[in-house]
Order: C-alpha cells, then structure tokens, then sequence
C-alpha cells in the first residue's frame, strides 16, 4: 500500500516537473517571437526547397524509381550494388579524394594569401588586382579556353609551347589520355579556386580592428607572418569558416570541369568523380534510386571532412 | 620633366611612410610580382573574351590560334544586332525578364537572409542552434539530386513556367544566411543592447545598426547572388518564349552554327560586361566602408 502511494506521489512530480519545463520553453519561445518573425521568411523557403527535396531524396535511396513508375521500396539493394557491384562508382571515389585532397587545401590556401597581399595594396590597385583574381570566377567561357590550351594536337597552346622549346617529340593527348587527364584537372581547377571564399576572405579583412596592429607592434610581433598568425587569422575567424566550409563543398563536388574538358564518360573513367557518376545516373539513366543513393553517400564522406576541418581551425592562433 | 620628378619621388616617399612597420621592402615587392605574374594567368580568360569579340571571322578559325587580335573590328556586334531583331519575341523582353528576376532575386536574397542571419546571431532563441546546423549540413548535398524534388513541388505549388520559379528559391539559399551570420559575429553585443535600451526596436536594429556595420558581407552577398541569377537559364522549370531570360537566348544565337562563332564571341562579351560593372561597383563600395568603419568594441 505504501509502496504505490509513493510511486503516485513520484509520478506526480515528474509530470510537474515536465509541466514546469514546457511552460519555461513556451514563454521563452515567446520572448523571442521577434527572432521567429525575422527566421521565417527565410525558414519557409530553405525548408521548401532545400530540406524536403534532401529528405525526399534520401528516402529515395532506398527505392528503385526510374520516374515513370511509383517508386518500390528495395532496402540497402543500391548501396550494396554501389560497394559490391559497381566498379566505377570506386574509381570515382578514389578520383574525387585525389582531387578533393590536392586542390581543397592548396586552393584555401591560395586564396588566403592571395587575399591577404592584395588587402595592403593602395586601395586603388587593390580594386583592380581583387576583379583580376576573381576573373575566372565571373567570366563564363572557361571551359573554352582551356580546350584550346590543352587541345591534342600541335595547335594547343601548351603542346606547341613544349614543341618549340624541344621538351617534347610528338603532341601529348592532355585531355584524353589516363596519363595526363588528372594533372590537367587539377591545374584547371587550382585555377578556378578563388572563388567566394577569396571575396569572403577580403571582406573579412576589412573588418580586422587596426588598434589591434597598433597593439601588436608594441607588443613586439617582429614580421608580416607573427601578424598574420596572431591578429589577423584569429580575428578573422568566422570568415575562415565559411572559406573552409565553401572549400570542401566546392572540391568534393568536382563535376562540370571533368565532364566539359575530358566528357562524359571520360577515357577509362580517368578523372570520373562522384558527382559524374551521379550525372551519368540521374540525368542520362534516370535511375533516380541509385542517383540518390550516391548523393546521400557522398554528403557524408562532406560531413565528416568538414567535421575534420572544424577540428583543425580551432588550432589557428594558439 | 624635374618637377614631374619631384613629385613621383614624394608619392613614393609618402607611399613607403604608410607602409606598416613590420614590414621589409624586399618582401613587399617579391609579392607584388608574384601577385602579378599570378593575376596576369588568372585573366587569361577575360583578355580571350574580349580579344574574340572584336577577331574578324578568318582570325577567330586562325591555326595555330592567336590570343590577340590582330585587325580589330565591329562586324560581331553589328551581326548580334541583326540576328536580335529579326528574333520571334522582342529582344528587350528577354532582357527585361533577366533584369527582373536578377534584381528581385538578388533584393529579396540579401534582406531575407539577413533578417534570419540577425535572429540566429543575435537572438539565441530556442531552436535556433540546431537550425543553423541543419544549414550548415545541408550546404554538403548535391543539388543534382534535389532537382527533381523541387521540380515536383513546383508544379503543385504552381511556380512552374512563372519568375517565382526562379526568384522564390533564391531567397532561401544557404549561402547567403552563413555568410551574413558569420560575418555578425563581429558586431558588439553591447552596441545591440544599447541601441535596445534607447528604445530602438529590433527591425531599427538590425538596419540601421547591424547593417551598416558588415556592409562589406552583403556587398559581397550583392555580386555572389546577383552572378548566379544572371546567369540563370530556368531551364527546367520555364518554357515559355516570353519567359525565357537572356542567357538562354543568347545561347541560341550562339548555337546558330560556324557562321555565328563571331556573333557568339560577342554575346559572351555582353554577357560579362553586366556583372564585371557590377563587381567593380560593389568592389569599390567594400573599400570605402574601410575608411568609415572603427566603430568597435
């Protein structure tokens, strides 16, 4: 007898308690109702265009949905058939962390420094210098003059070059063979890398506090790389963020550059990427079972990358 | 010619003095031929478009290919003119269409994402940690996929074949809200909270405070979003004539055949010279927010 009265009385409380919090939850949403008037125009949107399109998309990976029938639900069928049964889909994910691995880092990097010289230029040359880096950004015919640049035969630039200088005997096939595809790539891909995270990269730095220089002189900081290392990178954290986190979204989905320089498919699957492979699925086979089954595989080898980074930008300044 | 002299040495002179202290001259210059020599690769492509423009057909299928032109000359943009007036729908409708949703789209990205960009920041209101997560992660997946998705809810929403197709999404991208959060995080606290004791409400705040203050941000949000929607096609989701925006027509003209490589040569450079003004408009304006910004904690 008295062990029930006392489990009533406990549940009793548990139930305040529960009570207690939610009520705590609602006047505190309430307080903020503000703060959800400004998220919701934006919340709306991004729910409907980016979070349910994902979801549907991850729920159709499990599916086999050519876009003519219902689709049927099959399991893990398309991730077995991805790891056991498709070849290509391995090679295509060696290539992208070969080109991930290269041209990732070294671009952050580039873009960086290039953005840290440019910011102590005169103001006026600094306005030049930022619309020349970001050129390949802005200007659309990229892929048109890397054609001519790589072309097969003695007429490309680079070939000609190489021929008139005695380097080479005979014309290097540079876009289609396996030998020379992947350095080709990733030549023209460093090349486009200074893309939003430099223009973030230079907005932020104009938002480094001076004083803090001025302090770092007296505090005796003897070179332009001490500076860098402790007022410039640690203020300009946030920034080097979003770099980090454009950088890996960027390099990891390494598609149109592959597929207008080399085709698709390219000779031997040499410089085939994921995302190639989701083209090849998606809008040519219209497997959109398998196309999505892709997808979700390669967003989480991007989430654990860019939990990787995270770990390691902590470190900047210390 | 000695007073000419004169005063370059004393530009010079006054130009090494602004130099910060830690720096050695040496070092200074190797960079700025590095940045050159750099810069001068990089804009390969800008000099090509606008070398084409201006080639006359026999230099444009010249083997090997010069990158220079050699006889300059008008004929590519008189053709243009030519081909754009004898088009089905009137030219400026196209052009009418892709300023429209450019201008829409672009207004309506930055003032959404900032508003949102704010409450994150700024308000900590429950929830409001796990959703800029949720951003964050989704930023990882490959549009390729969610095409069809969105395709799918557009046509039952009713967006299909209309500019909301192509300017409601773009409200909601990602990119805009994490760069507008992230460049908050700099903004004083204490300037909000004050502004908040002076009676200012939260809207006030955030555009006569908040905004001003990482002007450079949504400047650079200007040319990213104002780049991608100018060179929207709406491909997939618009398919009439009269909808169609100028990117698309253009490449029609450009596809015309040999005979329109010159015409296409000259399309590109038209193409460029919006969003090339653009860039250096909002450029210059991110430079001069340096000389008036030092408001700081």
């Amino acid at each position: 007898m008295k062990w029930a009265e006392t489990s009533v009385k406990n549940n009793g409380t548990a139930l305040n308690k529960r009570k207690n919090r939610l009520k705590a939850l609602l006047t505190e949403i309430y307080k903020h109702r503000v703060a959800y008037f400004l998220v919701a125009p934006f919340a709306a949107v991004f729910i409907t265009f980016t979070i349910i399109p994902v979801l549907m998309s991850i729920g159709l990976s499990f599916t086999y949905f050519n876009m003519l029938e219902a689709p049927k639900f099959i399991g893990f069928e398309n991730y077995r058939n991805l790891f056991l049964v498709d070849d290509i889909f391995l090679t295509s994910v060696r290539n992208t962390f070969v080109l991930a691995i290269v041209t990732g880092p070294i671009g952050y990097m580039a873009a960086l420094l290039c953005a840290w010289f440019i910011n102590e230029l005169p103001p006026k040359i600094r306005a030049f210098m930022v619309l020349v880096f970001y050129a390949p950004s802005i200007s659309g015919s990229v892929y048109l003059i890397w054609g001519v640049v790589f072309s097969g035969d003695a007429y490309g630039y680079l070939n000609g070059f190489l021929l008139d200088f005695g380097l080479i005997n005979e014309p290097s096939k540079w876009l289609s063979d396996p030998a020379y595809m992947m350095s080709s790539i990733i030549v023209v891909v460093l090349w486009m890398s200074l893309g939003a995270g430099f223009l973030a990269f230079i907005a932020g730095l104009q938002g480094v506090d001076k004083t803090m220089y001025e302090a770092g002189y007296v505090d005796g900081i003897r070179n332009r790389w001490q500076e860098l290392w402790y007022i410039t990178l640690p203020a300009m954290r946030p920034q080097l963020m979003f770099g980090a986190i454009m950088s890996v979204t960027t390099s990891f989905a390494i598609a149109d550059q592959t597929a207008q320089l080399c085709g698709l498919p390219s000779t031997d699957y040499a410089v085939h990427t994921v995302v190639n492979h989701l083209q090849d699925y998606g809008q040519q086979r219209f497997e959109m079972g398998y196309a999505s089954a892709i997808a979700t595989i390669l967003f989480i080898i991007m989430i654990l990358s860019n939990k990787g980074i995270q770990n390691l930008l902590k470190k900047v300044g210390r | 010619m000695g007073r000419k002299k004169h005063k370059l040495k004393h530009s010079i002179r006054k130009v090494l003095k602004k130099r910060a202290p830690n720096r050695s001259l040496l070092g200074d210059v190797f960079i700025l031929i590095m940045l050159l020599a750099i810069g001068a690769f990089l804009a390969l492509p800008l000099v090509l478009v606008i070398s084409n423009a201006f080639k006359p057909l026999d230099e444009i299928f010249l083997f090997p290919p010069r990158f220079f032109v050699r006889n300059p000359t008008m004929n590519n943009f008189r053709d243009l003119l030519v081909l754009m007036s004898n088009s089905w729908v009137p030219f400026t409708r196209y052009f009418f269409n892709t300023i429209f949703m450019t201008a829409v789209g672009t207004a309506g990205h930055v003032i959404v994402a900032s508003m949102a960009a704010y409450a994150l920041e700024k308000h900590g209101f429950p929830g409001s940690k796990t959703f800029f997560k949720i951003i964050i992660t989704t930023l990882m997946f490959s549009p390729v996929v969610t095409a069809i998705p969105n395709y799918l809810t557009m046509s039952k929403i009713g967006f299909l074949d209309s500019y909301l197709s192509i300017i409601i999404p773009a409200f909601g991208f990602p990119l805009g809200l994490f760069l507008m959060k992230q460049f908050m995080v700099n903004v004083p606290n204490s300037l909000i909270e004050s502004a908040r004791l002076d009676g200012a409400s939260e809207w006030k705040i955030l555009w006569k405070v908040v905004m001003p203050m990482v002007k450079p941000a949504w400047l650079t949000l200007v040319i990213f979003s104002f780049q991608g929607l100018w060179n929207a096609t709406g491909g997939t989701y618009i398919y009439s004539e009269e909808l169609k925006t100028l990117p698309y027509a253009l490449n029609q003209i450009r596809l015309g055949g040999i005979a329109r490589q010159g015409t296409g040569a000259a399309v590109q450079l038209l193409m460029l010279i919006v969003p090339v003004t653009m860039f250096i408009i909002t450029q210059s304006n991110i430079i001069e927010t340096m000389a008036s910004s030092g408001l700081k904690e």
